[in-house]
């Protein structure tokens, strides 16, 4: 155990950045379909609802609220640290919520799976990005339930930095999909 | 230290100043031990078993078209007892015989040389050959083979559904795997492959995640990335690229489930049924699935031969009882083919209209892995030059694994050709092509696996004698199989027509053709003799009795010959030198773990 070995990056967190890379690589290979398909003669043009400007100042939000856990975690304060992360998990629904509202909005100007290949698209690339945030979700409940577990207590801040970095790659991705949609119109 | 953490909770070892704690006597259920194990050795031979399993169901699939191909016009009346309605009087159904084809690529690629042969040596040498205790998230590798082992079930369960499995060829492309109206294995049969598949990508993600984490984290003290053995580095870059390209294959799944049952047009566009039926799909493009797929399809390629790459190298090298040739070479090649593997996916597409101006690009990084695979190719036969060679089964797999790629190899400076492809597009060429390079090459590297880490695996050896004739028969009947082949393809024999006794030009091949199925007939049978072989030597197999019976220099052979869970009973040694050092200064091997002397320098 010596000195450069402690450095290094937890193996768990190092996993996740790989997997991000690999989630990455997925929606990478999503949207240049959607270029590929852009350039194509019958494209329409998709309206964007007033909504998702909305859903994305709340992940924005969920964002700051999980780093403010983290600090929390690590002061153990742990009240503060439990309804920090339920913060941040209501947040995430509220975001999937109002995305499904977007949804709504499109749907309601005629925009389906049958008639338009971009709002197709955009179903399905921002139902995979929603259904990424409801994993954060689930993660967030597992530390939460844990926080509570009398049995064992940890200090270790891995999981919840695990957590934390995978929410703000959600955060991002969101972003991304997001500015690369009003984009290609 | 990182591996301490990984197994905490009463598992095997911790170590506080120093000090070493050890609970042998953790309490194994049937359960944790066999079924739901986070051993990574474990989970390497479930990974084997399951793989073997396809492999015979995979092989039995083309022992009965090679059937239909080699007689068609004979009646077997056992087929329509094994088959039912699917060879009516004993002739296979069309139909069926491109379900069997379909499911003879899907499984083969898949669900044995990927799985089967990255998951096995993957999860058993990663750790062992690192110095790690298991894996970096043991939970995450015992998920990584229940998915593999759901999308198993799933695929298994297609092959009896009443419309048959998925027949549009193991590419699946649209319009016609998208439309149940196309053929009968577009229906069920081919939603079951798409969620298969689906898990089988979960599955592949969970395990590469895994491996390079625990390459790149968990490599024990003194262990530098330049002293690992070539297997850890092929494995690796395996896991890379499935980790980078699998994800992009998923897409791809997910616009296809959408076009089957949402009325989506991702793929679709402009389509009239036989029926006389028009589609209203319209705005989509068939061509998109393929750039999708052969993103994925041509680095997994690579992720069926490099691990039978790396374990060549090694077990040339220990059998040689010398260095290998040229390591840093080695790991260099490995690095460019890993590379080149995601720029030529289109070389897939030359007929498909692709544009002959980006045609050429393509047709140039092609010919570029040429370079890696000659490097690669001059630094086996330069480490078998002048060695004092052990022929044991698993150096015989090796050397054959060499001759396979070479002589594969060559015929893909043909295809890479797209003025070539235009010809050779689709012909048995392109069958005997892959088949030996990718199919065969990567089997003998498996076997060569097999034989090699047997010891390691079960504590005993499997049988030489049938070592041997599972090799020759194999080696030789691989050769006879696929060498005409080529003949075939050359004369434009068209692959993946039932039958081809209408055209006359063809039938110069039927002897030819009757031959190759004999032969597949035998080396079928010779598998069935290894399977024996390995499941007699699990029980009756000779005991080892020394801790290194190869006399390798790697840090697996410093375990007890049955290692726990967590591999070394003490403290993981700690590593000096390179895994390279044979015939060294009047030795015949220096083990990794020896400090080097004062007049050395390392490597």
């Amino acid at each position: 155990m010596s000195g450069p070995e402690r450095k290094r990056l937890h193996p768990h967190k190092f996993t996740l950045w790989l997997g991000i890379g690999s989630i990455v690589m997925m929606f990478a290979g999503l949207t240049s379909a959607v270029i590929v398909k852009r350039n194509q003669a019958d494209w329409q043009n998709i309206p964007m609802p007033q909504i998702f400007w909305y859903s994305t100042v709340v992940i924005l939000a969920s964002s700051l609220t999980i780093q403010m856990s983290i600090r929390a975690f690590k002061e153990r304060n742990m009240r503060s640290y439990r309804s920090l992360i339920t913060l941040t998990a209501v947040l995430g629904l509220v975001f999937i919520f109002m995305q499904f509202n977007g949804f709504e909005a499109i749907w309601a100007q005629n925009v389906r799976f049958t008639n338009s290949v971009g709002g197709s698209f955009l179903y399905i690339i921002f139902g995979l990005h929603a259904l990424h945030v409801l994993g954060g979700i689930i993660f967030l409940i597992v530390l939460f339930a844990k926080a509570y577990s009398t049995r064992s207590r940890n200090y270790s801040a891995v999981p919840v930095e695990i957590a934390s970095v995978y929410w703000h790659f959600v955060d991002l991705l969101w972003l991304y999909l997001f500015v690369f949609f009003l984009y290609i119109q | 230290m990182s591996n301490e953490v990984i197994l905490e909770g009463g598992q095997a070892v911790s170590a506080h100043h120093g000090e070493v704690h050890e609970h042998h006597e953790h309490h194994d259920t049937f359960i944790t031990k066999y079924v739901f194990s986070q051993d990574h050795k474990m989970i390497s031979k479930q990974f084997l078993i399951t793989g073997m399993f396809w492999g015979i169901v995979g092989g039995l699939f083309s022992v009965i078209f090679r059937l239909q191909l080699g007689y068609p016009d004979t009646h077997f009346p056992f087929l329509e007892t094994l088959l039912g309605h699917w060879a009516p009087d004993g002739k296979l159904n069309p139909e069926f015989y491109y379900a069997l084809v379909t499911m003879h690529g899907t499984v083969l690629v898949f669900f044995v040389l990927t799985a089967g042969l990255s998951g096995t040596f993957a999860n058993f040498l990663i750790p062992l050959q690192v110095g790690a205790r298991d894996m970096a998230s043991p939970f995450m590798n015992m998920l990584s083979y229940w998915f593999f082992f759901l999308a198993s079930v799933v695929m298994f369960a297609s092959l009896f559904v009443q419309t048959g499995p998925a027949s549009g060829g193991w590419t699946t492309y649209p319009p016609l795997s998208a439309l149940g109206g196309a053929s009968d294995g577009s229906k069920a049969g081919m939603d079951l492959w798409l969620i298969a598949m689906a898990l089988f990508v979960v599955s592949q993600l969970l395990a590469g995640l895994n491996y390079i984490s625990t390459v790149l984290n968990m490599r024990t003290k003194g262990l530098s990335m330049t002293k690992l053995p070539l297997t850890v580095w092929a494995l690796f870059f395996t896991a890379v690229l499935g980790v980078l390209s699998f994800p992009v294959l998923l897409s791809g799944f997910i616009l296809l489930l959408f076009d089957r049952h949402m009325g989506t047009s991702f793929y679709l566009s402009n389509i009239t049924l036989a029926s006389g039926q028009v589609l209203p799909n319209e705005g989509g493009s068939a061509i998109l699935y393929q750039h999708l797929f052969w993103f994925l399809g041509h680095p997994e390629v690579y992720i069926i031969l490099l691990p039978a790459m790396g374990m060549a190298s090694e077990i040339l090298s220990i059998n040689s009882r010398k260095p290998i040739f040229g390591y840093m070479a080695m790991v260099g090649s490995l690095f460019a083919i890993c590379i080149l593997a995601f720029l030529v996916w289109a070389h897939h597409m030359f007929v498909t209209g692709l544009n002959p101006f980006l045609g050429s690009f393509f047709v140039l990084l092609t010919l570029l892995i040429a370079i890696p695979s000659a490097i690669k190719v001059f630094n086996w036969l330069t480490t078998l030059w002048r060695g004092n060679i052990r022929f044991t089964p698993a150096m015989m797999f090796a050397i054959g694994f060499v001759s396979l790629f070479i002589s594969g190899g060559l015929t893909g400076i043909f295809l890479g050709n797209s003025a070539l492809d235009l010809h050779l597009h689709d012909t048995m060429f392109v069958v005997a092509h892959f088949h030996i390079v990718m199919g065969v090459a990567s089997f003998f590297g498996m076997f060569a696996g097999i034989y090699h880490w047997y010891p390691k695996m079960y504590g005993r050896y499997l049988n030489n004698t049938l070592g041997y004739i599972h090799f020759w028969v194999t080696m030789i009947g691989a050769y006879c199989i696929f060498w005409p082949m080529h003949y075939e393809g050359l004369a434009g024999m068209p692959r993946r027509y039932p039958d081809v006794s209408n055209w006359h030009s063809f039938n110069m091949f039927g002897g030819l053709n009757e031959f190759i199925s004999a032969v597949a007939l035998v080396v079928f049978s010779v598998q069935l003799l290894f399977i024996f072989n390995f499941f007699y030597s699990i029980f009756k197999g000779r005991k080892v009795r020394t801790q290194n019976p190869w006399h390798a220099t790697t840090l697996e052979w410093t375990t007890p010959i049955r290692p726990g869970h967590g591999n070394w009973p003490g403290e993981i040694p700690e590593v000096h030198r390179w895994a390279y050092d044979y015939s060294k200064d009047g030795r015949d091997f220096i083990p990794q773990t020896e400090p080097l002397g004062d007049h050395e320098s390392g490597h």
